[in-house]
C-alpha cells in the first residue's frame, strides 16, 4: 500500500477515536448529573404510568423516568430481584413473596375493572351474567347460548342455539389474576380446580395474546365470550356484561361502579409496611350486601418500593428523593390524568392512605419526605 | 396428435411456464395485502409531526416517532457494525479455507446458530450483558448482531463457493498472493450476492421486536447514552398497535410503513451504489 | 530521495517479521495470518452458541431435576395449581408448523426464484427481484397483525369452508373453524419465509455459469429441462437456502403466537385447532414467570428448542453429504 494512503487511514483511525472518546465523556458527564429511575411491571397500568412520566418531566427535569411494561410477575421478579427502583403490578406480594422481600410497601395508585366481552350477531344490548354462571361458561359446564341458567337472568333475550366459544389469555397478566380471582370467589370449584394466578391451566377455550388479542378474537367471531380491562372493552364498542353483585344488583361496568368498589372497601386495608397477600377489593365485596353499585370485578393496581431505600444497589440520597416526590405526585397531581384514560381515580380514603405510606420511606433511616 | 417425446418435453415445458408464473403470483400476493393494509392505516399517521416530535402519551394530540427513528438507527447501525464483519470474515473462510473438519463444525454451528429463536437470544445477551448495564442499547445491538451473523456468514460462503475456482486459478497462477485474490478479486465477483445478504440479515433484525423487548425495553425519549436504552419502532409498533388508544395505533401504523420505507431506503441506496457491478 | 523514505518503513517491516517468524517458527506471510485471523473470527460463532447452550442448561437444571425426562414427553402445563409441567405438545406443535410451512414455501420459493432469474427479461426481473428482497423486510409483528386482521377473517370465510366441504372426511379437515389455529399458522409461516428463501435461491441461480446453461440448450433442452438441470447443480445451495427459511419458521414467535390459538393441548382435533408453539410459550409467559421452577421450565423449553433445530440441521448435513457423494461418484465415471 502506497505510503500516503497508510498515513490517511491512520489519521482517520484517530479522528474517529478521538470524536467517539470526546462523545463519551459528554454522555458520562451528562449521566453523572441526570437522575434517572426505573420500573417496570404491569401492562395494565402501562398507558397511565407513561403519561404520568411524560407530563412529570414537565414539572420536574431533572429527573429521566422509565418503565418497562413487562408484566405483573416481571415486575414482581424485578422488585424481588432489586432491579428496578420501583415496581408495578396488578396482584399484590403473596405470603411468600411478601417474606422473601422484607421491607416492601404496597402504594395502590389506580384502580382498574375486568369485565366480560361477548359478540352475539342480532344482540346489541347488554347481557346479564352471575359469577357462578361465569364460572360455569369457563369451565366448560355451560356450553351453549341458550342455556336455561343464561336464559334465566336474561328474561326476553333472544338468546340463539349456537355453542359458545371461549377465548382467554395466552399470556400470563394481572387481567387473567384479577379474573380468575373473582371466579375462584364465586365457585368453589374453580378455586379448587383452577385457581386463581396470572397465568392458569384454563379447562377450555383460546388463548389470544394480550388484551387486544382478546378483544380483536372476540370482535371477529360470532358467539365468542372473553375478558379484558374496561378501557379495551370501551375503545373497540365492544359489547359487555352487567355482573351481579352481592347486593343483586346487575351493575353495568364503568368508572363509577369501579369507585364504589373501591371506596367501599378503603376501610380495611392493611398499613403500607404489612402484608398484603390477601388485600381483595373483590373478595371483600363479594358478599358484601351493602356494596351497593359496586362492580364486583375490581382491583387495585400497586406500585412496590422498598421501605428503606438504601438496600437497592447503585442507589443515592438524591435519587432516593426524587422517587419519594415523584410517587408523591403520582397520587396527587397524576390522578387527574386518569379518567379520560379510563382509569379510576383514587378515592380521597385510599390517597390519604398512600400518604401514609410513602411518608414511611427512608435513606439510611432518615425519613425522605419533607413536604 | 401423435404423443412423440418432443411433444411431451414441449407440453412440460409450457405448463412449467405457467405454474412458474403462478407460484410468482402467489408469492406476492400476500405480502401486498400487507403493506396495503399498512399503507392504508398508517398513511393517516403521516405529517411534519410525526418526523420531528417524539412519542406521545395517550391522548395527546402531537406526537412522532423521532426518537424512535434515531433509536433504530443507532440500534441496527451498532449491531451491524459487530456482525457483518464477523458475518462476512466467517464466509471468507468458510469458502476459501473450508474444506476441514473445523469448518464443517463452524458451518454446523452457524445453522444452528441461526433456528435459535430470537428472543432466547435477547434473554441470553441480557444475561449476558446486564450484570453490567441493565437494560441497555449494547445488550439488544448485541443480541441482533448475533442474530444477523449465521445469515451473512452462509450467503457469504454461498456466493463465493460459486466463483468458478478458474479465476482463483488464474490469479494465482499471475504470482498474486492468495490472501489478495480472495480480497481483491474473488470478494469483488460476488460482492452484488453478499451485500444482497447483508441486507436481508438487517431487514431481518430491524423487524424484531422480541429480543428488543427483552435486552432494552420501551424508551420514551432520546439516544441518552450506550447503557441505556433507546427507542425503537419495532417494539413501538408491537406495544402500541392494539392498544385501545386511537392515537397510539395510529402511531404504530405509521411507524410500520416508516420503518418498511427505511428498510426499503437502505436497499434502493446501496443498489445505486453497487450499480457498477450490475 | 522518495525512494529512501518509502524504503526506511518497509525495511523495518519486513526486519520485525523474520524476527518473529524466527521466534515463533512460523512463516509469518500474509496468506498465514490472513487464514489464521479470519478463522479466529468465524470461530466466534462456535464460542457464542456455546455459550448460549452453557445458558440454556444451566436455567434449566432445577426443571430437569424435577421433572427429568419427562418433561419431553409430559402433557400438563399448570403453573398455578399444581405446578406441572410438560413439553410434548410444544415440540408436536412447533414440528407441525415448521413442516406445514415448509411444504408449502419449498415449491413457491423455487418457482418464484426460477421466475426471477430465468423466465422474466432483465428488467422486470431486477423490479421484481426487489420487491421480494423488500417483503422480507416486513417485520414479524406487522405480519401477525395483518394475520388477525386480514388472514384469518379471509381463511375462515372463503377458503376453510370449502376445503371442509370436499375434504371433510378425512379427520384432519373436520371440526369447528374459528380462523385460527395449525393450518393458519403454517400459512402465515410460509408467507413470511418464501421471501427469504426466494431472494437467496435467485442469486444462486444467477450464478450458475452459463457454459453450462449454454451446453444443455446446445443439446436441444427445452427451458424447463435446462432448469431442472440448475437446480441439481445448485441443490446443496437450495438446502441452505431451505435451512435458512426452516430456521426462521422454527424460532418464529410473535407472529404465529397472535393467530395459532395458543392451546396447550397433546393434538389439535383437526387442522383448523388451535395449538401451541415452543416460541410462543416462552415469549408469552417468560416474562410473567414469578417463580424458579416456572422459570426454569421454560427455558427447559428453550433447550429442546435449541436441541431439535440441531437435530434439523445434522439430517440436512446429512442429506447434503449423501448427495455430494453421488455426484462425486457419477464424476468418477
Amino acid at each position: 500500500m502506497k505510503m500516503i494512503n497508510k498515513i490517511v487511514i491512520m489519521v482517520m483511525i484517530a479522528i474517529i477515536a478521538t470524536t467517539s472518546f470526546i462523545a463519551y465523556q459528554k454522555i458520562t458527564l451528562q449521566q453523572e448529573k441526570e437522575i434517572s429511575l426505573n420500573g417496570a411491571g404491569a401492562t395494565f397500568p402501562f398507558p397511565l404510568i407513561d403519561k404520568w412520566i411524560a407530563e412529570y418531566r414537565k414539572v420536574n427535569s431533572k429527573v429521566l423516568i422509565n418503565y418497562q411494561p413487562i408484566g405483573s410477575g416481571g415486575g414482581i421478579r424485578a422488585h424481588m430481584e432489586k432491579t428496578v427502583h420501583f415496581a408495578a403490578s396488578d396482584a399484590p406480594l403473596s405470603d411468600v413473596q411478601f417474606r422473601n422481600a422484607t421491607g416492601t410497601l404496597h402504594i395502590p395508585i389506580t384502580i382498574g375493572g375486568v369485565v366480560s366481552i361477548y359478540n352475539l350477531p342480532g344482540i346489541s344490548i347488554y347481557l346479564n351474567f352471575t359469577g357462578e354462571v361465569l364460572s360455569k361458561i369457563f369451565l366448560g359446564e355451560i356450553r351453549r347460548w341458550n342455556d336455561p341458567s343464561i336464559k334465566a337472568i336474561n328474561p326476553g333475550v333472544n338468546l340463539p342455539d349456537k355453542e359458545i366459544i371461549v377465548v382467554h389469555r395466552s399470556d400470563g397478566s394481572g387481567t387473567t389474576f384479577v379474573w380468575t380471582s373473582y371466579l375462584s370467589a364465586v365457585s368453589n370449584e374453580w378455586r379448587e380446580t383452577v385457581g386463581k394466578g396470572t397465568s392458569v391451566n384454563w379447562p377450555i377455550g383460546i388463548g389470544a395474546k394480550g388484551n387486544e388479542g382478546v378483544a380483536a378474537f372476540v370482535q371477529q367471531t360470532p358467539y365468542s365470550i372473553g375478558y379484558v380491562e374496561f378501557a379495551y372493552a370501551k375503545k373497540n364498542n365492544l359489547l359487555y356484561g352487567r355482573i351481579q353483585n352481592a347486593a343483586g344488583e346487575f351493575i353495568e361496568p364503568n368508572i363509577e361502579a369501579f369507585m364504589k368498589a373501591a371506596a367501599t372497601f378503603a376501610i380495611t386495608l392493611p398499613k403500607g409496611d404489612e402484608n398484603w397477600s390477601n388485600v381483595s377489593i373483590i373478595d371483600s365485596i363479594v358478599n358484601n350486601k351493602e356494596a351497593k353499585g359496586a362492580y364486583p370485578i375490581t382491583s387495585f393496581s400497586y406500585i412496590l418500593v422498598y421501605k428503606e431505600l438504601s438496600i437497592l444497589p447503585n442507589i443515592n440520597e438524591d435519587t432516593a428523593k426524587e422517587l419519594v416526590y415523584f410517587l408523591w405526585w403520582i397520587i396527587h397531581d397524576g390522578q387527574n390524568y386518569a379518567t379520560s384514560l379510563y382509569y379510576v381515580p383514587l378515592p380521597k380514603e385510599i390517597v390519604k392512605h398512600d400518604e401514609e405510606t410513602i411518608k414511611m420511606m427512608t435513606f439510611n433511616g432518615r425519613q425522605i419526605y419533607r413536604g | 396428435m401423435k404423443m412423440t417425446t418432443q411433444k411431451i418435453r414441449k407440453i412440460k415445458d409450457i405448463v412449467m411456464h405457467f405454474m412458474i408464473y403462478l407460484t410468482l403470483l402467489i408469492a406476492i400476493l400476500p405480502p401486498f395485502s400487507v403493506m396495503f393494509e399498512v399503507i392504508k392505516r398508517g398513511f393517516m399517521a403521516i405529517d411534519l409531526d410525526f418526523f420531528i416530535k417524539t412519542t406521545p402519551t395517550v391522548g395527546e394530540a402531537k406526537g412522532g416517532i423521532a426518537n424512535a427513528i434515531q433509536g433504530t438507527l443507532i440500534t441496527i447501525g451498532l449491531a451491524s457494525l459487530i456482525g457483518v464483519p464477523i458475518g462476512v470474515i466467517s464466509g471468507i473462510f468458510l469458502s476459501e479455507y473450508g474444506e476441514n473438519k473445523f469448518s464443517t463444525i463452524i458451518r454446523f454451528f452457524n445453522e444452528v446458530l441461526n433456528g435459535v429463536p430470537s428472543i432466547i437470544i435477547g434473554i441470553f445477551s441480557y444475561t449476558l450483558i446486564s450484570p453490567i448495564t441493565g437494560f441497555s442499547l449494547i445488550s439488544a445491538s448485541f443480541a441482533l448482531a448475533i442474530i444477523m451473523i449465521p445469515i451473512v456468514t452462509r450467503t457469504t460462503e454461498e456466493a463465493l463457493k460459486l466463483i468458478p475456482t478458474m479465476i482463483r486459478e488464474a490469479a494465482i497462477a499471475l504470482g498474486i498472493p492468495r490472501w489478495k485474490t480472495i480480497l481483491h478479486i474473488v470478494l469483488k465477483g460476488a460482492k452484488k450476492s453478499i451485500i444482497t445478504g447483508i441486507l436481508l440479515a438487517i431487514a431481518r433484525i430491524s423487524g424484531e421486536s422480541a429480543p428488543i423487548l427483552v435486552t432494552m425495553g420501551y424508551w420514551r425519549w432520546w439516544f441518552h447514552g450506550l447503557n441505556r436504552p433507546v427507542a425503537n419502532l419495532a417494539l413501538n409498533i408491537f406495544l402500541f398497535a392494539n392498544s385501545p388508544f386511537e392515537n397510539w395505533v395510529i402511531l404504530a401504523w405509521g411507524s410500520a410503513l416508516i420503518l418498511i420505507l427505511m428498510i426499503l431506503g437502505i436497499n434502493i441506496i446501496t443498489r445505486m451504489l453497487m450499480r457498477g457491478s450490475f | 530521495m522518495k525512494n529512501l523514505k518509502e524504503k526506511i518503513p518497509s525495511s523495518i517491516f519486513y526486519y520485525l517479521k523474520s524476527r518473529i517468524s524466527s521466534l515463533f517458527k512460523l512463516s509469518l506471510n500474509g496468506d498465514y495470518i490472513f487464514k489464521i485471523f479470519s478463522g479466529l473470527i468465524a470461530s466466534s460463532t462456535i464460542l457464542i452458541l456455546g455459550l448460549i447452550i452453557y445458558e440454556l442448561i444451566l436455567g434449566s437444571t432445577l426443571s430437569m431435576e424435577t421433572f427429568g425426562l419427562r418433561f419431553i414427553v409430559g402433557v400438563e402445563w399448570d403453573p398455578a395449581i399444581k405446578r406441572s409441567f410438560g413439553a410434548l405438545p410444544l415440540i408436536l406443535g412447533t414440528l407441525t408448523t415448521s413442516a406445514i410451512a415448509l411444504l408449502i414455501s419449498l415449491p413457491i420459493s423455487l418457482g418464484v426464484a426460477l421466475a426471477l432469474s430465468e423466465y422474466m427479461p432483465k428488467k422486470l426481473s431486477y423490479f421484481f427481484s426487489f420487491l421480494v428482497e423488500l417483503l422480507a423486510a416486513v417485520p414479524s409483528v406487522v405480519y401477525g397483525i395483518w394475520g388477525v386482521y386480514v388472514l384469518i377473517p379471509f381463511l375462515r370465510d372463503h377458503v376453510y369452508s370449502t376445503l371442509q366441504i370436499t375434504l371433510g372426511f378425512i379427520p384432519l379437515f373436520s371440526g369447528p373453524i374459528y380462523g385460527g389455529g395449525v393450518l393458519t399458522g403454517g400459512i402465515l409461516l410460509a408467507i413470511m419465509i418464501i421471501p427469504i428463501i426466494s431472494s437467496v435461491l435467485r442469486d444462486l441461480f444467477s450464478l450458475v455459469p452459463s457454459s453450462i446453461k449454454e451446453a444443455i440448450i446446445s443439446l436441444g433442452a427445452t427451458k424447463w429441462e435446462t432448469v431442472k438441470m440448475m437446480m441439481s447443480y445448485t441443490r446443496s445451495g437450495i438446502l441452505g437456502a431451505t435451512m435458512l427459511g426452516l430456521g426462521r419458521a422454527i424460532g418464529e414467535t410473535m407472529a404465529i403466537t397472535m393467530v395459532i390459538g395458543n392451546k396447550f393441548k397433546v393434538f389439535p382435533s383437526s387442522l383448523f385447532d388451535s395449538w401451541y408453539t415452543m416460541s410462543a410459550i416462552i415469549a408469552n409467559e417468560f416474562l410473567e414467570a414469578t417463580y424458579d421452577l416456572y422459570i426454569s421450565a421454560l427455558i427447559n423449553v428453550g433447550l429442546i428448542l435449541l436441541l431439535i433445530n440441531l437435530t434439523i440441521v445434522i439430517l440436512a448435513r446429512l442429506i447434503i453429504w449423501r448427495s455430494l457423494r453421488i455426484v462425486r461418484g457419477i464424476m468418477r465415471e
